[in-house]
């Protein structure tokens, strides 16, 4: 009666919020007694997840599921979880995840919670702690099925590497037609995506016109970040609606968030409020981010920013 | 083509969050409810579905009867009538549960529900129903085109967005995209007036329990004040960064 999870890959190579729900998925086991199950689709180096705590690999090789596929995915996972006899299975908050959690919830008859934050407080009742309220409350919440499905938030456990291996075993699940097909992907590879950065540098109408986006991407680049806009940014059509984060855009839950020209409406700081670290660079001292922000430079983007990005240049070759 | 679009009671943006009953229920005293935003961008799109392509549109919702105001509201932006199952939404499978016996008994082509709700955020009610009616589900769609069975969809990704074929029936979960901002209607005096007129069935739940329970609530722990750098003192900015957030 294993844990199973769910570990997310792209074009072969794990992501990191697969790899986090597998450390979270380890401390539930040992609370539990018992091991994880990693599910896998299509990944390369399957043994590598016993470094994060899986003690098995269900390792599905097939190339009809190179693209993801919500109803076909959830399947194959629930066929993993009943041939484990899975009490609990965990899935990540990214998009694909919460677009599969649902059926698989329903495919397994199992409870679903998202959202959520940390390890179960108790296992018996299940329960867990998940935010609500666009992150302005958390409800503790049980779960009263025989199989639970945990969906947890992103970055809110972080990786425990053990220096484990897991033992693989190959896997076939029967597949459901589809139902959907996937005509195009339109995707920047080379960037980091907002769901998977540890730290995101976003950029607001204070920037005066998408011409002064180039610092906001050194900015990132010099931080592994990903880049955000506010929503007036991507309404008139500076950067692109992918960008957006807040309550109707992306939300964010990065170790660091980095706020350059965005005063932070109520609508802004409800997508970001579960970002660790929050800063905020505004000429405008009354600015409402900065009563959201843990450190703030009242100053003007276009003299603090550029002068951020050679003191952090200089950090990195000082650390290296 | 029938289309159900499924509206979600929610607190105004701007609410207070406050519990009360020990924390275990949330405090509606003072509060405005609003459409769900979500929820609002898919009406809208039904809206054109309606003018464009001669679809009927009906709204529900799984409530008691304070949330008749919000349907209204619905009626008065275009929808023909309304559903309002009469139960309290106690967690997102049990409303799933009473959508799916709606749609089942109202022979709906396409569902357009929000891709969460901006209260409890637990995005599974369009996936769960989609997978009780056995319909094709699209979530975080931002694009959606009809052409007689045949759809096409376009699904906000982790970085990016995807385009996809599939057919009727069709849940969404619909978000900012499908329509903009600038297109949301507000009802005016004819419509608000017509929707006075307009049909609001109220229908019994069907027999289901809830697979989870919010005990109870808490709020995060006061945040401390913001420490302010001075502009041209960056490299204590990078200091705090690296020692004292431990971000860099």
């Amino acid at each position: 009666m294993s844990i199973i999870v769910y570990t997310e890959s792209e074009n072969g190579k794990f992501k990191k919020a697969g790899l986090e729900v597998v450390s979270y998925a380890k401390a539930i086991a040992d609370k539990m007694g018992t091991s994880v199950t990693a599910v896998t689709f299509n990944a390369d180096n399957a043994e590598s997840l016993g470094n994060y705590g899986a003690a098995k690999v269900l390792s599905i090789k097939n190339d009809a599921l190179n693209k993801f596929n919500a109803k076909t995915y959830a399947a194959a996972i629930a066929e993993a979880a009943k041939q484990e006899d899975a009490k609990v299975v965990i899935v990540s908050a990214s998009a694909d995840s919460k677009y599969l959690a649902p059926i698989l919830a329903v495919g397994l008859d199992a409870g679903y919670v998202s959202n959520v934050v940390e390890v179960p407080s108790s296992t018996s009742p299940f329960t867990v702690k998940r935010s609500v309220f666009t992150n302005k409350a958390f409800a503790n919440t049980e779960i009263n099925t025989d199989v639970k499905v945990v969906g947890l938030s992103n970055n809110s456990f972080g990786l425990i590497e053990s220096g484990g291996s897991a033992s693989v075993e190959e896997f076939s699940p029967s597949l459901p037609d589809s139902g959907v097909n996937v005509e195009s992907v339109d995707k920047a590879t080379d960037k980091v995506s907002i769901a998977d950065a540890e730290t995101v540098v976003s950029g607001g109408r204070g920037l005066k016109g998408p011409e002064n986006w180039g610092m906001i991407e050194e900015l990132a680049e010099v931080l592994g970040a990903a880049t955000a806009c506010s929503k007036p940014v991507s309404d008139l059509g500076w950067r692109p609606h992918s960008e957006h984060v807040g309550q109707t855009g992306k939300p964010v839950a990065s170790n660091l968030y980095i706020a350059i020209g965005i005063s932070g409406a109520i609508q802004h700081l409800a997508g970001i409020n579960s970002s660790k670290v929050k800063v905020v660079i505004n000429t405008d001292a009354e600015a409402p981010f900065f009563k959201a922000a843990d450190y703030g430079i009242v100053g003007d983007a276009f003299e603090v920013v550029p002068k951020l990005i050679e003191k952090l240049k200089a950090f990195k070759v000082a650390n290296a | 083509m029938k289309i159900l679009v499924c509206i979600s009671h929610v607190p105004d943006t701007t609410s207070k969050i406050n519990f009360t009953d020990g924390d275990t229920k949330f405090d509606t005293n003072g509060v405005q409810f609003v459409i769900n935003p979500n929820d609002e961008f898919g009406l809208t799109r039904a809206m054109w579905f309606k003018e464009k392509q001669a679809a009927s549109v009906d709204v529900v919702n799984v409530g008691g009867a304070e949330t008749e105001p919000t349907l209204r509201k619905a009626l008065a932006i275009g929808a023909d009538a309304a559903i309002r199952v009469n139960t309290e939404a106690t967690d997102g499978y049990a409303v799933a549960k009473q959508l799916a016996k709606v749609v089942n008994d109202g022979g709906y082509d396409l569902v357009i529900a929000g891709r969460e709700s901006i209260d409890y955020n637990g995005g599974m009610v369009p996936g769960m129903l989609a997978a009780m009616i056995d319909a094709n589900f699209v979530a975080n769609c931002i694009s959606l085109e009809i052409d007689g069975t045949n759809a096409k969809a376009v699904r906000e990704i982790d970085g990016g967005k995807e385009t996809v074929s599939t057919s009727l029936p069709l849940v969404i979960g619909g978000q900012k995209g499908l329509v903009e901002e600038s297109d949301l209607r507000i009802p005016n005096m004819r419509g608000i007036m017509m929707a006075r007129k307009k049909p609001l069935n109220v229908v019994e739940p069907t027999d289901v329990s809830a697979e989870t329970k919010a005990v109870s609530f808490e709020k995060p722990a006061p945040k401390g004040a913001v420490k302010l750098v001075d502009a041209d003192n960056i490299d204590e900015l990078v200091n705090l960064l690296h020692n004292e957030a431990k971000v860099i």
